[in-house]
């Protein structure tokens, strides 16, 4: 008998709660949190880190998506991300034009490297739409091969955990090269402005949190309406019994692959969105380690679900806000220990959190009676 | 005329030399008394060569004025230098240029002067240059062969004709092997520069006959020369020379390339044999592995720190102080012998703690292992730098591993020829164990069919335990030994561990010789590409995205290493999906 890999998470949510719960967020999100920001009572800073972690929370969806969905662990969601973050960076960076440092009309770290003309892959980003379609083509394009080659020799598991992991690996050796001619390891930053609209003008940025709460929404409906489908139910298949699944006549490589590709896409553009709100992308974003502090956020707020990924995102994200100012030292520790006990523990994840109370609350209740 | 004149004093100087036996001491004396500037030069030349080893402290004191002129008991000025500490009122004991011994006063008791009230002796830029010369020359007699190698490529890349005479004259009494054909390369580049047509010949010939890979520069210049001068014997006779070299190069450089292949190899080797055991043996990725490696290099660091001085430590605000044995020379070596063990038994009982209190529950669970251990890595990783501090510490490599082995114009550093023999050591090891001993007999029916095993009345939680803690410690030797070659630091292990995790996937789990392979098999491929960098590139130079792109990696051969390894290895993938040596079963995972 195939056994799962690992326990059944909790059962997805009734859908009239979910249905809730998307229009609750999609209205905080989309009207709310703008809203106070445009009337003073809440500062540009805070609406910024939220921004923020709405990007984090699609980099989490992108996580959940294969390991809570699929079953299947990349380690290769962060490369995703930073990639679309890169392109989206490029064209930005062609927007500075000549108000850099050196004042001529190339990056600034191109001149710093001798060069006085654009080398010839970066001229087509100075058209927006270009780079938008490079934020979807190159990561896709990655992860097509990637997944193409690992899915048809059959690699799952850990094997496939290890192979993002060393694939991610090589992507940030590519990225800290001067040579690639991407800003080494300084990346991009100094960021002027967005299709003509001036970045540090807290109505672009106003603007770009809505849009990034609109992806957000968008990504979080479409996913759950694939849920509902046909596809669904095999991906579902897939992670619960991959070979009766195969046995049964799907092409799972297939279905995985697509999978890989649409998580590696959802990833890029929460990475783009991230560049022009966070005002820098440089390779230290694409570790192996950033992948696995996505699925920390995943196993905390509770896999296999909608609402958890996007939770535990934001969740950890604040937890890291504070940690990092108040006791910079533990925050590492901190850090590792919240996941070593969700894992341990809570693989549910904060989202299961009310059902294992449940129990005890009504245990609690009913005990003083005797006593009473 | 004046350079007749000068030659003439040095043929004159050179039989004095001979004829009276005098020390280099009482030359110099003599040519610090010289009034004549020209006749001071050739006295110092006369000293090229010389075994007193007296005299190029001397000579450096001179450049600094430090040796000074003190009025002798006969009117004469004496040349001293000041020595000892000074007294209250600045001045210190003189000593004597010529013989060594301290200057006397007329009652016979030493005499202390004060450098204000004398005459420095004086120097002009003709002098330095001479007394650079003379240096350079004495270290041809230097009794430490490594220091005459170099002195010996020094003079000949110089091309100095000056030097020659000292050069053959050292060839003639030279023992050494390795430093008489130094001698005759460096001999043979100098008359390379001579106007003489034969000589040149001749030179060329020598380098033909020597394979100098030195002269590879100097033969280009001599065949521009010759020709510029349309003298194509000569022109046939450099081409040939270059040949030659070029061939010697490409040998040396394949064999210096095997070699790091093999170093490589066998790092890699180390640091993946644990993880091979833990996942191969137990299915448990173990993210944690490279903090074991760490965790090895601090206790090797730790005991080299009792050994010399001890050592102050503030884990998480609490001072620790660790008092040390002093131990020097040899003994202070021996830390490494003592350190050995150590990492090995602290990195294993670190995983044995692991395995007890976190992986235990997680044996069915490998992804959920994956994500807690990796938990497990950053505590760890925060928790050495903590105690240790962020920076990297100083891990002092042992005599016995210092210094190189130069075999046939190939260079081999000792640590890496231990690493080799080091890593040999601990697979012959972990093979007797896994063979040999009721242990590895556990470990190994645990491997084939847990269930079973545990039917047999196997105590399966306990072989678990045990096997943990075998991995962990071998990733502690592992940290010992990177030590010894790497920095020590808090995120060691993060270098190490993509590399060892893909040694472990190709080379398949449950299999050692698999490991073996696959280790040294990524080690050469690494090593090859990057030697190879630019010829490789060149080989896809036509297809469009990718073609370009190779250039431009190219440039960085060592991540242009590490990228087509992991290329290679998904490439290879597609072939053996579950690497170089499966462990065959019916069963579907």
């Amino acid at each position: 008998m195939t056994k799962p890999s690992s326990p059944m998470p909790a059962a997805p949510a009734p859908p009239s709660d979910t249905v809730a719960g998307i229009v609750f967020f999609g209205a905080f999100a989309l009207l709310v949190m703008p809203m106070l920001d445009a009337f003073g009572t809440i500062d540009h800073f805070t609406l910024n880190l939220w921004g923020k972690y709405l990007c984090y929370a699609l980099l989490a969806l992108s996580v959940d998506m294969l390991w809570g969905g699929t079953g299947l662990l990349s380690l290769g969601q962060a490369l995703f991300f930073t990639l679309g973050g890169y392109m989206h960076g490029m064209y930005l960076m062609r927007m500075i034009g000549d108000q850099g440092q050196y004042h001529k009309p190339i990056p600034d770290f191109l001149v710093f490297l001798g060069w006085t003309d654009l080398p010839s892959f970066w001229r087509p980003f100075e058209h927006f739409s270009f780079a938008m379609l490079m934020v979807f083509l190159l990561p896709g394009a990655l992860a097509f091969v990637f997944g193409w080659l690992a899915f048809r020799s059959r690699i799952k598991g850990v094997y496939f955990s290890i192979l993002t992991q060393a694939l991610t690996y090589a992507g940030a050796l590519i990225f800290f090269r001067n040579n690639t001619l991407m800003g080494g390891n300084n990346g991009f930053t100094d960021f002027k402005s967005e299709l003509g609209f001036p970045l540090a003008d807290p109505a672009t940025q106003r603007g770009l949190f809505v849009v990034t709460a609109a992806v957000l929404l968008l990504t979080v409906i479409g996913l759950h309406w694939l849920r509902g489908t046909k596809f669904g139910l095999v991906q579902r298949a897939i992670r619960d019994g991959e070979n009766r699944t195969l046995f049964s006549g799907y092409a799972t490589p297939t279905f995985k692959l697509f999978l890989f590709v649409a998580a590696a896409m959802i990833a890029a553009i929460g990475g783009a969105l991230y560049v022009p709100q966070v005002g820098i992308i440089n390779p230290s974003d694409m570790t192996p380690d950033k992948s696995l502090e996505a699925i920390v956020w995943v196993a905390v707020g509770g896999r296999g679900t909608l609402a958890g990924p996007i939770l535990g995102a934001v969740a950890v994200n604040l937890l890291k806000s504070y940690a990092t100012r108040a006791f910079p030292d533990l925050w590492l520790i901190l850090l590792g220990g919240l996941f070593l006990l969700v894992v341990l523990f809570l693989p549910g994840g904060l989202i299961s959190l009310p059902d294992k109370l449940r129990p005890l609350w009504a245990k609690l209740r009913r005990s003083p009676a005797p006593t009473a | 005329m004046k350079a007749f004149f000068r030659t003439i004093l040095l043929f004159a100087c050179f039989s004095a030399l001979g004829l009276r036996a005098e020390t280099g001491r009482e030359a110099l004396a003599k040519a610090i008394l010289e009034p004549s500037d020209a006749e001071k030069r050739a006295r110092l030349m006369a000293l090229a060569g010389t075994r007193d080893e007296a005299v190029i402290p001397l000579l450096e004191l001179w450049k600094k004025d430090a040796l000074f002129l003190a009025p002798g008991l006969d009117g004469k000025p004496v040349p001293v230098e000041l020595v000892g500490p000074a007294d209250a009122d600045g001045k210190r004991a003189a000593q004597r240029v010529d013989s060594g011994r301290p200057l006397l006063d007329a009652s016979g008791r030493p005499l202390s002067l004060s450098p204000k009230g004398l005459k420095s002796a004086e120097h002009n830029g003709a002098l330095r240059r001479a007394m650079r010369t003379v240096s350079d020359l004495a270290d041809l007699s230097s009794p430490d062969a490594s220091k005459k190698l170099r002195a010996i490529a020094a003079v000949g890349q110089a091309q100095d004709a000056e030097k020659l005479p000292a050069l053959l004259n050292r060839l003639e009494v030279e023992q050494d092997a390795a430093a008489v054909k130094a001698l005759r390369e460096a001999v043979a580049l100098i008359r390379l520069g001579s106007p003489d047509r034969a000589v040149r010949l001749a030179a060329v010939r020598e380098l033909d006959a020597l394979q100098s890979l030195a002269s590879t520069d100097f033969l280009a210049k001599a065949r521009v020369k010759a020709e510029q001068e349309k003298d194509p014997g000569l022109v046939a006779a450099v081409r040939s020379a270059e040949l030659s070299v070029g061939r010697h190069r490409s040998v040396v450089d394949g064999a210096g390339t095997l070699f790091r292949s093999l170093s490589l190899g066998s790092i890699l080797l180390i640091v993946a044999l644990g993880l091979a055991i833990t996942f191969g043996q137990m299915g448990v990725i173990n993210m944690a592995h490279g903090e074991m490696i760490a965790i090895g290099a601090y206790t090797t660091y730790v005991v080299q720190n009792l050994f010399a001085s001890g050592l102050a430590l503030s884990p998480f605000g609490f001072s620790l102080s660790l008092p040390g044995l002093h131990a020097t020379g040899a003994a202070k070596d021996a830390y490494f012998l003592v350190a050995l063990p150590m990492s090995f038994f602290v990195a294993a009982g670190a995983g044995l703690l692991l395995e007890r209190t976190v992986i235990r529950f997680l044996y069915r669970r490998p992804l959920e292992s994956l994500l807690a251990t990796w938990g497990v890595s950053l505590l760890l990783q925060q928790g050495l730098r903590l105690t240790f501090g962020a920076n990297n510490v100083q891990v002092g490599s042992p005599a016995f591993l210092s210094g190189n082995w130069l075999v046939a114009d190939v260079l081999l550093g000792w640590n890496r020829v231990f690493v080799i023999a080091f890593a040999a050591c601990i697979v012959l090891g972990v093979w007797l164990a896994l063979t040999r001993t009721s242990l590895g007999l556990l470990i190994r029916c645990v491997t084939q069919n847990r269930a079973m095993a545990a039917c047999m009345g196997v105590r399966t939680g306990r072989v678990n335990m045990l096997t943990f803690a075998l991995g962990s410690g071998l990733a502690g030797l592992a940290g010992a030994f990177l030590s010894q070659i790497g920095n020590v630091g808090p995120s060691l292990g993060q270098s190490y561990i993509v590399d060892s995790f893909m040694v472990v996937v190709a080379g398949g789990v449950g299999n050692l010789v698999g490991t073996v392979i696959s280790a040294l098999g990524i080690g050469t491929f690494d090593q090859f590409t990057q030697q190879y960098a630019p010829a490789f590139a060149n080989a896809f130079a036509g297809v469009p995205v990718v073609g370009g792109f190779l250039q431009n990696l190219a440039q960085d051969s060592a991540v242009f290493g590490k990228i087509l390894v992991l290329c290679g290895i998904i490439l290879f993938l597609q072939w053996r999906p579950s690497g170089l040596f499966a462990a065959r079963s019916r069963s579907l995972d």
